[in-house]
């Protein structure tokens, strides 16, 4: 390697991380796979056009292929990794599986992190039930080629139902 | 990573019929799931590939001397270091595994590089020194075909047709025949080229092994044909190129080829390190074959009464410079030229051309779409000549059990287009504009390219017919290893088989299977891989069928077995041969007339038992090369699509209002995954319609990414109501028909008839453009290539933005 590689800090599903020899024009997705040791943003396009590497930045949402490592330095990060706890998967993981949201799964992870998003914006709210434009537009940055996003929508129906209850199941078709 | 238990259930509610959770649904949503492009090895070099900027070019010389110096770089290979054979491909071996003394498309491999980091491979390449002799590009397809003194793709042949295939069946040039006519319709048709737009990109790991072979982890579709390809490339037995199945990311067509299969282990060997090789969104554009461009001229005579009298059409498909499958693509396209309907005076002609355009070759619907667009075209032509309605000019003409297809091939077993249809028109329209209670966006979407003034809407019907597994002879058989142990007191079902998970859901089914089959409720699905037989591809709508077969099959052989150690053990257990005969596997017992007799676990103890089966369909046969003549299908699925679109008949945009489906599936096995193809297949229909299309000039790709080439966001996609039927058929294991491909062929033709229903305008091209679709006559050529307008909608901005 011809470049100096760089120390990067970070604090990543709530842990404080360090990453040394991270090249100085590596992306925070490509620093979050290579050197941190989470592959779960996925490296779809690269462009971002596609959402599947949507991850936290101080608690926005952003296209981690657009963000270069070094401006996430002492920033907290949140990827599909931290979503689950240690009671298990979030109404919004188990909502996808168990709606068919999920085949190929490449694009679930940036789903997952745009559906929470939608989430902590719509708690609180009086309307419970989310009107369906309001859903397509929340996940319109978000490409899925398998499955028509039909699923999706249902999936996110159902996490969001109730927004102020996050580990309660939800009807699983099978 | 795929082999998990199912949550507690009973075995029926698992089994099949069911829609148990798919097994490695929590690790695709926590994120752990290890897709091919996530790999990782001890001591990895990253691979890169140098690719032409010519679609067509002699090489004169290659320099890799300054990319070798670079530090970090351990291997830097051109076509003179293949270690076997320098070609392969998938029916015809013509695609050099890096290009020798010609380019003949863009992005064609010339060279790899293995090196330290992806950065430092990618650069190296870009050092390496390409001396080319640039020839002027064979890029339009029908020049290609039918210009006797013009260029060939391949010195080496008389032409440039990969296949011509003809189907003749009675006499459609006989005047007689003409004459029953009361109206004939003759138009054009295109279709781009559409490309399968997977989102895991390209990707393997591939390992020098201690014997001097490879140990390939890849993302593909078909373990066995990559083997069978790689094999005599790198100079190696077989058995010593050992492949199993990463993580795939959607497939649909686009990783039955190889792609960097044969570099990543060339790479391995050559270093003696583990080399990992990741396509960018850019790269996986020129990496794979795609659906094949085409122009058909087709003439329908129909009857006063709607009916088919003859059918005439030539099809030309764009194959651009190597073979891969487009011969097989040809034989569909032919086959299945005229669609679900009764004609006996048919004459179709399809060619398979080589050009210096993007290979293609196998894209959900094979050939089936492209002749699909044209012959939905057609009946909607006719229907309105006739005066009649376009559902009813269908149902007149529909095929049904026995009707004899233009090959001359008898359908067996149910084909029930006219219920399909029938059930379609029953479903709900939606409320009409302005009247659904809540505000039905625009076509423009957010973009408030209009008030409704000059908003038209439009309905659209199309129906489709996909052959099911593969055709014309071709023996596509699977194999399962299936193993019933006792672990726990439990017993469990593994089930081993190196069929491709893509995301379709086959690895929920094979458990499914095991669970019904075998009565039990553990069932697990071993890594696929080849170290047991060939499972056939993830394509053609097949794997339910063919690796749903092998397991059924493969558990009836241990269930006899269990019923004869259970006789030889326990021969007190019941009194005659008889009654043996009639015990069944369920609730994890033998069982007689549903009471159980004795429990599986006692009857196993400390044994294992396994059998390993193969599954062949029925045989089939090729198409005669002159006639067309010949059984060449297994089994044919069809599905109905409406659409009702809004369009601004002014700025040519187009919103999808709503769209229905109907599907005959034989059998349900899995609902919730049989809903995500019909869903997702829909999708892709509507892409092609609307919005996909790979742009190429003089055989330059113009639009390699997802800024450029659009696929349908979630606000493209309509409400999708669906109806699914069932009319078993006799032949198949447990009567299913294949579905992942027939809503993507009807989706299309679909959309587009309901948009010239709003508009009045013809619209022969597909993806449609505003130009088209607007008032406006005098759209100047050039510029028709360019992007001026897109289809998307473009959403407000975001509350949260991105970064």
């Amino acid at each position: 390697m011809t470049d100096q590689g760089m120390r990067l800090e970070l604090t990543v599903n709530g842990r404080r991380r360090v990453a040394t020899d991270v090249p100085p024009f590596a992306s925070l997705l490509s620093a979050l796979r290579e050197h941190f040791g989470l592959p779960g943003a996925k490296n779809a396009c690269e462009q971002g056009e596609c959402g599947s590497c949507t991850v936290f930045l101080d608690g926005t949402p952003v296209c981690s292929c657009l963000v270069a490592a070094g401006q996430a330095e002492g920033r907290e990060v949140t990827t599909v990794e931290g979503l689950a706890d240690e009671a298990g998967l979030s109404l919004v993981q188990r909502a996808f599986v168990a709606a068919g949201a999920v085949q190929c799964g490449f694009c679930t992870p940036g789903f997952l992190m745009a559906v929470r998003d939608l989430q902590s914006r719509a708690r609180g709210r009086t309307i419970i039930n989310l009107d369906d434009e309001e859903v397509r537009e929340a996940l319109a940055g978000n490409l899925c080629r398998c499955t028509g996003y039909e699923k999706v929508i249902d999936a996110v129906r159902a996490a969001l139902a109730h927004p102020t209850d996050p580990q309660r199941a939800v009807g699983a078709s099978g | 990573m795929t082999a998990t238990t199912s949550p507690v259930s009973t075995a029926v509610d698992n089994g099949v019929g069911g829609s148990p959770l798919r097994p490695d649904g929590t690790l695709k949503v926590t994120g752990e799931f290890a897709y091919s492009s996530d790999l990782w090895a001890e001591g990895m070099l990253y691979g890169a590939t140098l690719r032409s900027p010519h679609p067509r070019a002699r090489i004169l010389s290659i320099d890799t001397s300054a990319a070798s110096e670079i530090a970090g770089v351990h291997a830097v290979l051109t076509s003179a270091d293949v270690p076997g054979k320098k070609t392969y491909g998938l029916i015809v071996d013509d695609c050099p595994v890096l290009a020798t003394d010609e380019v003949r498309y863009h992005g064609e491999p010339v060279a790899i590089v293995a090196a330290d980091d992806l950065d430092t491979a990618r650069r190296a390449c870009k050092t390496i020194v390409v001396e080319y002799e640039v020839l002027p590009p064979i890029s339009d397809m029908r020049r290609a075909a039918f210009d006797p003194d013009g260029p060939r793709v391949h010195a080496g042949r008389a032409d440039n047709i990969v296949r011509y295939q003809p189907v003749r069946h009675g006499n459609p040039a006989d005047d007689d025949v003409r004459a029953r006519a009361a109206v004939v319709v003759t138009r054009e048709y295109e279709v781009g080229m559409q490309d399968q737009a997977f989102l895991g990109p390209e990707s393997g790991l591939a390992i020098p092994a201690r014997d001097g072979g490879v140990d390939l982890h890849i993302a593909t579709q078909w373990l066995h044909v990559d083997q069978e390809q790689m094999a005599p490339c790198l100079a190696l037995p077989p058995e010593k190129v050992r492949l199993t199945l990463a993580g795939v990311g959607g497939a649909f067509g686009g990783r039955e080829d190889l792609s960097m299969q044969i570099h990543a282990s060339m790479l391995a060997l050559r270093t003696g390190r583990p080399v990992k090789m990741v396509y960018d969104r850019k790269e996986s554009f020129f990496g794979h074959v795609h659906r094949h461009p085409a122009l058909m001229k087709y003439t329908h005579g129909a009857d006063a009464d709607g009916r088919l009298v003859f059918v005439t059409a030539e099809i030309l498909l764009d194959g651009g410079a190597y073979a891969s499958t487009t011969e097989a693509v040809v034989g569909n396209a032919a086959s299945l030229g005229i669609g679900p309907y009764e004609c006996d005076d048919v004459l179709i002609e399809a060619y398979g051309l080589y050009t210096n355009n993007p290979p293609c070759g196998a894209m959900r619907g094979f050939g089936a779409v492209q002749a699909c667009f044209a012959y939905e075209s057609q009946m909607d032509a006719l229907a309105e000549a006739l005066g009649m309605d376009p559902v009813e000019i269908r149902r007149l003409n529909a095929v049904h059990e026995g009707s004899i297809l233009p090959t001359g091939q008898r359908i067996e077993g149910p084909a029930p287009l006219r219920e399909i249809l029938g059930a379609l028109v029953t479903m709900p329209m939606p409320p009409a504009p302005g009247r659904s209670g809540r505000s039905e966006l625009p076509p423009g979407g957010y973009g408030n390219t209009t008030r409704g003034e000059g908003v038209r809407r439009g309905v659209g019907y199309g129906v489709g017919i996909k052959n099911i597994c593969y055709s014309e002879g071709f023996d596509d058989f699977s194999t399962a290893r299936v193993r019933l142990e006792i672990s726990g007191g439990e017993p469990i079902a593994s089930v081993h088989t190196a069929a491709a998970e893509v995301g379709q859901g086959l690895v929920t089914l094979q458990a499914q299977i095991a669970r019904t089959e075998l009565g039990v409720d553990h069932a697990v699905v071993l890594p696929a891989d080849t170290a047991v037989g060939s499972a056939g591809s993830s394509s053609a709508s097949r794997q339910s069928y063919m690796t749903g077969g092998a397991v059924k099959t493969a558990c009836e052989a241990v269930r006899a077995e269990v019923l004869t150690l259970a006789k030889q053990k326990f021969p007190a257990l019941l009194p005659t041969t008889e009654a043996w005969s009639q015990v069944q596997l369920s609730e994890c017992a033998l069982t007689l007339h549903n009471r159980p007799l004795i429990k599986l676990s006692d009857v196993l103890g400390t044994d294992t038992i396994e059998a390993t089966r193969e599954y062949h369909h029925r045989r089939t046969n090729p198409l005669d090369p002159a006639t067309g003549q010949g059984d060449s299908h297994v089994q044919f699925a069809m599905a109905a699509h409406r659409a009702v679109v809004d369009v601004d008949v002014e700025l040519g945009l187009v919103h999808v209002v709503q769209m229905d489906v109907v599907q005959d599936v034989g059998k349900i096995l899995n609902r919730l995954s049989l809903e995500g193809q019909i869903q997702g297949g829909t999708a892709q229909g509507l892409g092609l319609a609307l919005m996909e299309e790979i742009q190429t000039r003089d055989g330059l790709v113009r639009n390699p990414s997802f800024t450029d080439y659009l696929i349908p966001t979630i606000l493209d996609m309509p409400p999708l109501n669906m109806r699914i039927l069932e009319f078993a058929d006799p032949d198949s294991p447990y009567g299913l028909r294949g579905a992942g491909e027939p809503p993507t062929l009807s989706s299309t033709p679909a959309i587009v008839a309901a948009v010239r229903n709003a508009c009045g305008r013809d619209l022969t091209r597909i993806p449609l453009q505003p130009h088209q679709i607007a008032l406006v006559d005098d759209w100047p050529a050039s510029r028709a290539l360019g992007r001026a307008f897109t289809h998307r909608l473009t959403p407000p901005p975001r509350i949260a933005a991105r970064g």
